[in-house]
């Protein structure tokens, strides 16, 4: 492990670290609101300000952090499995089911994904927790976010079908679901584990363009996104500076992944 | 050598200087739309672009003052309601010719009015104006004087002729929209770019010292839908006026440049959350049952604090909203009523009494059912979305679990009109209209913007009867006086009923640049540019331009 993966892993550790620890290092709960203070300047009280409603921003942020970080992966596990079900198998069955999947998933990739996003939000129950929602919010994120990757998956299992071992493996009788399990998926995981590591970078960005638009986690929960759309209208960066920290800490933490991500790349 | 130099230079300065006093004389204003118009036909007007595009290029027989609400004379002379409020007399000026030169005459508004009223052009501007079944005729008296009878008398008869452009009849141009009698024409439209407008040179009015108005040369409307690209190009200097500014953009301006901001007051628009009481909507029979208790409602009413929404959401530039009508419309508001104030413990006794009894904190009814509804408002817009989570803190409070949930718009829309699938919305109106009429769609039961419960066959309430009768009774009358009557009244019952919770009223902002002399302000669209005859920029800025 090269300097800046050792770097990047701390970097990573230490927010998810922070993050997890948001009870006890938050200064106020994430939803109270300090409406004497509405868009205050940092202060003892509160070390980054607060936001428009007078919600301590440091507070906002670690438990946004939290939400966003833990999410994301949650996300990615689940558009991975998919794409391994839908791009694996279809790579290892070959023939017609290669191609009608390699259809669908060119379909699918197609389509325009945030408007898909913003209809199936518009079509869920109104009468959910800020919780549930955001547990929907990251799960509609994994359920549409699996075919870059199936087709990833698709062309590895394709190739691993037609590899030495595993026309071995057929040759000595091996067949059907045991062969796709105990051959083919274990020869699969570099690219499974590349694939989710991608995901979630992926999936922490359209949490945050859905914040962005005011579509994301549901209020007062914070994330990212919400805490990335206070940077609307922001004319000035050297005006109120310390509204640029939830910004700093989703490029030092993509950066990071990036930098995890790459070699992983390589190993895939 | 050096004195043929200076004749030069002498000469070339007289000749910038004689082009700034004479070829010129107030200069070239601009400032942006924030949409494209959807059409330069000022019957057919029915978006804000298009509405300032036919502000400032239409001519009309009366004009409602944006300063003093009052209502005076234009291209006529004079004007006289009949007593039964079915029939006007215009005595028009004479001697006025529209832009291309055709004259102006009482042809040009029967030929208006016909037009107007013709039910292919699906006019909104003429919906204002049927009254009921039957036709609308012009009786030609005299080349400056026209009688225009109605089928059904129509209250504030007059004021409605503030959104009449008159077109002409005899213009040789095909495209008669373009043949207008305002302060300015359009010269040139580019598409998704701009809008060019020049003074009118046949515009009729002069100023008290004999010259010719306007005295801007020109107005460059810029579309642009980007407020951050506006705001930044008003700071530059590109721009000399925002119409509509938000709360934030104005005090981070103020900050800076508090000479160019303008406040001027509470404006005519509102905030307001009701609540879904329609009967087939798919909430649960008990949800129902609270929503259409009036003491429920009042008591969420009493227990938002509209003070800090104003003070928190607007930065201070808004007031607690009373009810459906501002207190900038000095006419038609009842003074008698005031904004409900904040009081939480006088709520939940008033939801006690309704037989709701708080448990660890939360709030359930009679029926065991833990007080739990959603709020829905639409996605991007900052106010709405901060006043429901400070609804949402403050009715916590009291123990009731609020959802707030943003929707995109269209999807919010077809909830709350077509499928009624919403428990509690917060939206607001823009009032453009000062005249009660103007809220004839939400206030009756049969009316399709009666948004808590619209389209109803029959009033489903005693007070939504009383509602619709009072409101057909101010229209069908024309005496000023029995209509305050019957509209304070109708404020009453929404204050007592409280179908509609509102929230507040926005302050009118707007920021106009030290180039531009002559601004004044107001709370009546169009802002800043009411007065755009009068208006001139400084002789600095029409140098550099």
């Amino acid at each position: 492990m090269n300097a800046a993966r050792k770097l990047a892993c701390v970097v990573v550790l230490a927010v998810c670290a922070v993050s997890l620890a948001a009870n006890w290092l938050a200064p106020a709960g994430y939803a109270r609101q300090f409406r004497d203070a509405p868009s205050a300047p940092p202060s003892h009280q509160h070390l980054l300000g607060t936001d428009e409603v007078g919600r301590d921003r440091l507070a906002r942020i670690l438990y946004g952090t939290r939400i966003s970080l833990l999410l994301a992966p949650a996300a990615a596990l689940v558009s991975t499995g998919l794409a391994a079900l839908v791009g694996g198998l279809a790579g290892y069955l070959g023939g017609i089911w290669l191609r009608l999947a390699r259809g669908f998933t060119d379909l699918f990739l197609s389509l325009p994904w945030l408007f898909l996003l913003i209809t199936v939000r518009a079509l869920l129950p109104l009468n959910v927790s800020p919780l549930v929602s955001v547990l929907i919010t990251f799960f509609i994120l994994g359920l549409l976010g699996w075919a870059a990757s199936a087709r990833v998956l698709s062309t590895s299992a394709d190739a691993l079908r037609n590899s030495d071992f595993v026309l071995q493996a057929r040759a000595s009788g091996l067949h059907g679901p045991r062969l796709f399990f105990v051959h083919v998926l274990p020869n699969l995981k570099p690219v499974l584990y590349a694939q989710f590591w991608i995901s979630i970078p992926v999936f922490i960005l359209s949490e945050a363009n859905l914040g962005i638009l005011g579509l994301g986690v549901a209020e007062p929960l914070p994330s990212w996104g919400s805490l990335l759309r206070e940077l609307e209208g922001m004319i000035s960066f050297r005006e109120e500076p310390w509204r640029l920290v939830p910004l700093l800490l989703l490029i030092v933490v993509l950066t990071s992944f990036q930098t995890l991500l790459s070699n992983e790349e390589v190993t895939a | 050598m050096t004195g043929r130099r200076t004749f030069l230079r002498l000469l070339l300065s007289c000749a910038l200087f004689c082009g700034v006093a004479f070829s010129q004389s107030g200069g070239d204003l601009r400032f942006c739309l924030g949409s494209e118009p959807k059409t330069f036909d000022p019957l057919l007007v029915d978006d804000d672009s298009s509405l300032s595009i036919r502000y400032l290029t239409g001519g009309v027989l009366v004009r409602v003052n944006r300063h003093t609400q009052d209502l005076e004379p234009e291209l006529a002379e004079s004007w006289k309601v009949s007593n039964d409020g079915k029939q006007i007399t215009f005595k028009l000026r004479r001697g006025i010719t529209f832009s291309d030169g055709s004259p102006f005459t009482s042809e040009d508004v029967a030929f208006t009015m016909q037009r107007l009223m013709d039910p292919a052009l699906h006019s909104s501007t003429g919906d204002a104006f049927r009254s009921g079944s039957g036709a609308i005729s012009s009786r030609i008296i005299a080349p400056d004087q026209i009688v225009i009878s109605f089928p059904a008398a129509l209250a504030g008869l007059d004021r409605l002729f503030d959104q009449v452009a008159i077109m002409s009849a005899h213009s040789p141009n095909p495209k008669k929209e373009m043949a207008v009698l305002g302060p300015f024409m359009v010269a040139e439209y580019k598409a998704g770019s701009s809008v060019l407008l020049r003074r009118n040179p046949n515009y009729w009015k002069k100023d008290s010292q004999g010259r010719r108005l306007p005295y801007l040369d020109s107005i460059r409307l810029d579309i642009q839908s980007n407020r951050d690209v506006e705001m930044l190009r008003f700071k530059r200097g590109e721009l000399d006026l925002i119409n509509v500014l938000d709360s934030d953009y104005f005090d981070r301006l103020a900050a800076t440049s508090p000479q160019l901001t303008h406040d001027a007051g509470p404006s005519l628009d509102s905030d307001f959350l009701w609540f879904n009481q329609v009967a087939s909507a798919p909430i649960p029979e008990y949800k129902r049952a609270w929503f259409r208790n009036a003491n429920f409602r009042r008591a969420i009413s009493q227990a938002i604090n509209r003070d800090d929404l104003s003070r928190v959401v607007y930065n201070g530039h808004a007031q607690p909203a009373v009810g459906p009508v501002s207190p900038a419309n000095k006419f038609w508001f009842n003074n008698r009523l005031k904004p409900e104030p904040y009081r939480p413990a006088a709520a939940l006794q008033r939801l006690q009494a309704g037989g709701f009894h708080l448990q660890n904190g939360a709030l359930f009814d009679k029926g065991g059912n833990a007080v739990e509804f959603s709020i829905v408002t639409n996605a991007g817009s900052k106010p709405r979305e901060r006043m429901a989570v400070m609804v949402q803190e403050d009715l916590g409070k009291l123990g009731i679990k609020v959802n707030v949930v943003t929707l995109d718009f269209p999807s919010l829309i077809e909830r709350i009109s077509q499928k009624f699938n919403y428990e509690a919305a917060i939206l607001g109106f823009r009032n453009v209209d000062l005249d009660p009429n103007g809220q004839m769609n939400i206030w009756l039961s049969s009316a399709e913007d009666h948004a808590w419960n619209p389209q109803q066959k029959s009033p489903e309430t005693p007070w939504e009867a009383e509602i619709d009768r009072l409101m057909r009774a101010q229209a069908s009358t024309a005496d000023p006086k029995k209509r305050k009557e019957s509209f304070d009244r109708v404020q009453e019952i929404v204050a007592e009923q409280a179908p509609f919770i509102y929230l507040v009223n926005q302050n009118a902002l707007s920021a106009v640049s030290s180039a531009v002399e002559g601004a004044n302000p107001g709370i009546l669209h169009p802002q800043t540019f009411w007065n755009a005859e009068r208006l001139t920029l400084n002789p600095t800025t029409r140098a550099s331009r």
